[in-house]
C-alpha cells in the first residue's frame, strides 16, 4: 500500500514537471514580457535594465529551474495588469471558485446519482422518460444560456435570487466564505446550479447506463434468486458495483468544475479564478496564465489520485493487483 | 405423485415480439418428489433454462409465463404477488448457476454474501447467522471456514467458487434447488468433485433437484429420473437407466448416439442431422419431424403427445420398442 502510494506521488510529481516547463514556455512564446510591463516612450537602455533585473538574460534552463523553484515557493511573479503578486491575487480568488465548485458538485452528485439509479431500475416507467427528456436539456443547453435563463427567471422576474456576486463574505483568516451568511448562500444557489447542471446530467446518465448493465450480469441475477430484497439488490449490490467508473468521471468533472468555471464566474460576475484567468488572458498576463496553468494541473493530480485511492477502497481486487 | 415436492402442469411460456407472440415453452408437465433428482437435458435453446428461471419465478419480460402452474408442495407459485414470491426465492426454491466466476458479487465478502441471504429469509442476530455461514462453508467443503469468510470471490478458485454459490443457494435450507449447468464451467476433475458434493448434498437434506444440463455424463452419475427437451417441449421423460439404456423417441436415441464412448467400437459418431428449429419456425406437429429418420405423415401433421411406455413416457407416434443394437452401441 504504501509502496503504491509513493509510486504514485513520484509519478505526480512527474507530471507537476512538465507541466512546469510547458508554463515556463509560454513566457518565452507569448510576446516578450518587457514590452507588456512598460509604456512605448521607456528607452532602450531603460528595457534592457529591466531585462536584466528580471534575469531575462539567463540562459534557458536557468530561468527555466528559477521559474520552478520559486513556483516552488508560491512565488509565481507580478502580475503585469495587476502590479501585485499573482500569489495573493490567486489567494484572494481560490476560496471564492473552490466553494463555488463544491456546492456546483455537491449539487450534481447529490442529485445526479439518485437520478441515474432510478431511471436505471424503472427503466420505462413514465417518471424515468420525463427525467431522460429533461436531461437532453441539460446536456445540450450551452452554460452560459442556463446562466441567462435562471437570471432570467429567479433574479429579473421573481426575484427571488441575486443575479450576480458572492453576497457577503466572512473572513476565516486568509479564507473569505459565503457560506456563512444568508446573503452568500443565497447568491450561491443561482451559478451552482448553473455550473453543476450539465455534470448533473453527466453522472445521471453514467449511472443509469452503469445500472443496466449490472442489473444484467449473473451475480445480480443470482442475488434475486436468492431472495433478497429489492432495495439490497439496487443498492448494495447494483450501485456498489456501478461506483468504479462513476467515481472516475466524478473526479474528472469536480477537476473541470474548479478548472473551467470561467462561464459561469462570467456570467454571474462571481469573483473567483474563472474570471481572473479571463482578465488575464485579455491582458496576456503571463504570470497569471502560468500559475493558474500550475494550479488545475495540481488539482487534477491530487484528484486522480484521491480517485485511485477511493477505487481500492471499493474494489478488493483492484488491492490485490497493487500487492503484487 | 402424492409425494411431489415440486410439480409443473402444462407451462407455456412465452416472449412477445413485433410479429406476436413466440412460444418458448410449450405444455410441459413434470413432478419431482423430495429428494429426487430430475435432470432436465435436451440442445443449447430447447427452453431447460426457461423452464428453471419459470419454476424459480424470474422469467423477465418480455417473457411471460401464458398459462399452465407451479405448485410448491402443493401451493400454487405461478401467480404469487412480486414479494411473496421474493420470500420463496431462496427461502423454498434455491438456484445455482453455471458460471460460479460471475454468480458472485465481486465487492462483497462471502461472508457478507451468506450473512445477508441467511437474515433475508430467518431472524437471526448476525453472530447467529455468521455462526450459520460457517456451518455451511464447511458443509460444502471449503476449509478454514471462518477464515473465509472475509474473503472476496476472487480469492477463490473457480471449483471452490462454485461451493460458495452452493452454499449460498443452500442459505435458507431450500426445499427445491433448482441447478442451472452447475458443472459446466468447471475443470473436468473439479466438475467431479461438484457432481459428488451436490449428490451428498440432495440425499443429506432429502431437497428435490432440477438439474439442467447438456451433459449425459453428469445426467448418468446423479440423476434418478430424466426429461429430455426439444424445441421447448418434453419429448420423453422417465427413469435415468431406461431413458438411456432403452430411448423410446428417436430424438433421445439420437442424442444417446451422438455421446462419445470409450467402448464404442464405431469408428465415428452418430449425429443427428439439422439442428433445432427457431422459436418462430417450429414445424406443425412433431417439432422433431424434419430431422427424424422415422417420420410418418401423421407426424407432419398432428402433435404427438407423451405416452407411457413401461416405466418411461414418450411423445412419439412410432417410437422405438424393444431392444436395438445400434442405440446401445
Amino acid at each position: 500500500m504504501s509502496s503504491y502510494l509513493v509510486r504514485r506521488l513520484l509519478e505526480a510529481i512527474l507530471v507537476m514537471v512538465v507541466v512546469a516547463i510547458v508554463a515556463f514556455t509560454l513566457f518565452r512564446f507569448v510576446g516578450d514580457p518587457v514590452n507588456q510591463m512598460v509604456g512605448q516612450d521607456i528607452g532602450i537602455a531603460e528595457r534592457d535594465r529591466l531585462r536584466a533585473e528580471l534575469g531575462l538574460d539567463d540562459g534557458l534552463l536557468v530561468q527555466c529551474g528559477r521559474f520552478i523553484w520559486n513556483a516552488l515557493h508560491f512565488d509565481f511573479g507580478i502580475s503585469y495588469k495587476f502590479r501585485a503578486p499573482v500569489t495573493d491575487l490567486i489567494a484572494a480568488r481560490l476560496p471564492a471558485t473552490l466553494e463555488l465548485s463544491l456546492a456546483a458538485s455537491i449539487f450534481a452528485i447529490a442529485a445526479g446519482i439518485p437520478l441515474g439509479v432510478h431511471t436505471g431500475i424503472h427503466r420505462d416507467g413514465a417518471l424515468s422518460r420525463l427525467i431522460m427528456a429533461g436531461s437532453l436539456i441539460g446536456v445540450s443547453l450551452p452554460t452560459f444560456l442556463i446562466g441567462i435563463l435562471l437570471i432570467y427567471l429567479f433574479s429579473v422576474t421573481l426575484h427571488w435570487l441575486p443575479s450576480y456576486g458572492r453576497g457577503e463574505v466572512v473572513s476565516l483568516g486568509f479564507w473569505q466564505t459565503g457560506f456563512l451568511t444568508g446573503s452568500g448562500l443565497r447568491a450561491l444557489i443561482l451559478p451552482a446550479v448553473t455550473l453543476g447542471l450539465f455534470q448533473l446530467t453527466l453522472v445521471m446518465r453514467l449511472v443509469r447506463s452503469e445500472m443496466l448493465e449490472v442489473l444484467r450480469t449473473d451475480y445480480i441475477r443470482f442475488a434475486r434468486a436468492r431472495g433478497l430484497t429489492d432495495r439490497a439488490i439496487h443498492f448494495r449490490h447494483a450501485l456498489k458495483n456501478t461506483l468504479v467508473p462513476v467515481v472516475t468521471i466524478i473526479g474528472l468533472q469536480i477537476g473541470s468544475i474548479i478548472a473551467f468555471s470561467i462561464i459561469t464566474e462570467t456570467v454571474f460576475q462571481w469573483p473567483g479564478m474563472g474570471l481572473l484567468f479571463i482578465q488575464a488572458v485579455q491582458n496576456a498576463d503571463i504570470p497569471i496564465m502560468a500559475a493558474y496553468l500550475l494550479l488545475t494541473a495540481v488539482i487534477f493530480v491530487t484528484i486522480n489520485l484521491i480517485v485511485d485511492l477511493i477505487y481500492r477502497a471499493i474494489d478488493p481486487r483492484i488491492r490485490m493487483s497493487g500487492r503484487v | 405423485m402424492t409425494d411431489s415436492v415440486l410439480s409443473v402442469r402444462d407451462l407455456v411460456i412465452e416472449f412477445a415480439t413485433r410479429r406476436g407472440p413466440l412460444r418458448a415453452i410449450d405444455g410441459i408437465s413434470f413432478d419431482i418428489a423430495k429428494g429426487e433428482v430430475l435432470g432436465v437435458v435436451g440442445e443449447s435453446g430447447a427452453g431447460k433454462s426457461l423452464t428453471g428461471t419459470a419454476v424459480i419465478g424470474l422469467v423477465e419480460p418480455p417473457g411471460r409465463i401464458a398459462s399452465g402452474e407451479i405448485r410448491l408442495a402443493g401451493r400454487r407459485i405461478d401467480n404469487l404477488p412480486r414479494d411473496e414470491m421474493r420470500k420463496v426465492r431462496g427461502k423454498q426454491i434455491g438456484m445455482i448457476f453455471q458460471d460460479p466466476l460471475t454468480s458472485l458479487d465481486p465487492l462483497m465478502k462471502i461472508g457478507d454474501q451468506l450473512i445477508e441471504t441467511i437474515r433475508t429469509h430467518a431472524a437471526m442476530t448476525w453472530a447467529q447467522a455468521r455462526d450459520r455461514a460457517v456451518f455451511l462453508l464447511e458443509e460444502v467443503g471449503i476449509p478454514a471456514a471462518a477464515e473465509r469468510l472475509m474473503a472476496h470471490p476472487h480469492e477463490f478458485s473457480g471449483g471452490m467458487r462454485q461451493r460458495v454459490v452452493i452454499a449460498l443457494a443452500l442459505a435458507a435450507g431450500p426445499d427445491v434447488v433448482v441447478a442451472d449447468e452447475p458443472t459446466t464451467a468447471l475443470d473436468v476433475s473439479v466438475q467431479a468433485q461438484i457432481i459428488a458434493l451436490l449428490r451428498r448434498l440432495t440425499r443429506d437434506h432429502g431437497m428435490a433437484v432440477m438439474l439442467i444440463t447438456h451433459d449425459m455424463g453428469v445426467i448418468a452419475q446423479i440423476a434418478d429420473r430424466v426429461a429430455v427437451m426439444y424445441a421447448g417441449r418434453i419429448v420423453e421423460i422417465g427413469p435415468v437407466r431406461e431413458v438411456i439404456g432403452r430411448p423410446h423417441h428417436p430424438y433421445t436415441a439420437g442424442l444417446m448416439g451422438s455421446i462419445p464412448s470409450l467402448r464404442s467400437d464405431h469408428a465415428r459418431l452418430r449425429q443427428i442431422p439439422g439442428s433445432m428449429p427457431r422459436l418462430d419456425a417450429i414445424p406443425q406437429g412433431c417439432a422433431f419431424n424434419p430431422r427424424c429418420d422415422r417420420v410418418l405423415d401423421r407426424c407432419r401433421v398432428e402433435r404427438p403427445q407423451l405416452a407411457s411406455f413401461d416405466r418411461t413416457a414418450a411423445a412419439c407416434f412410432d417410437p422405438i420398442l424393444g431392444h436395438d443394437a445400434e442405440v446401445r452401441a
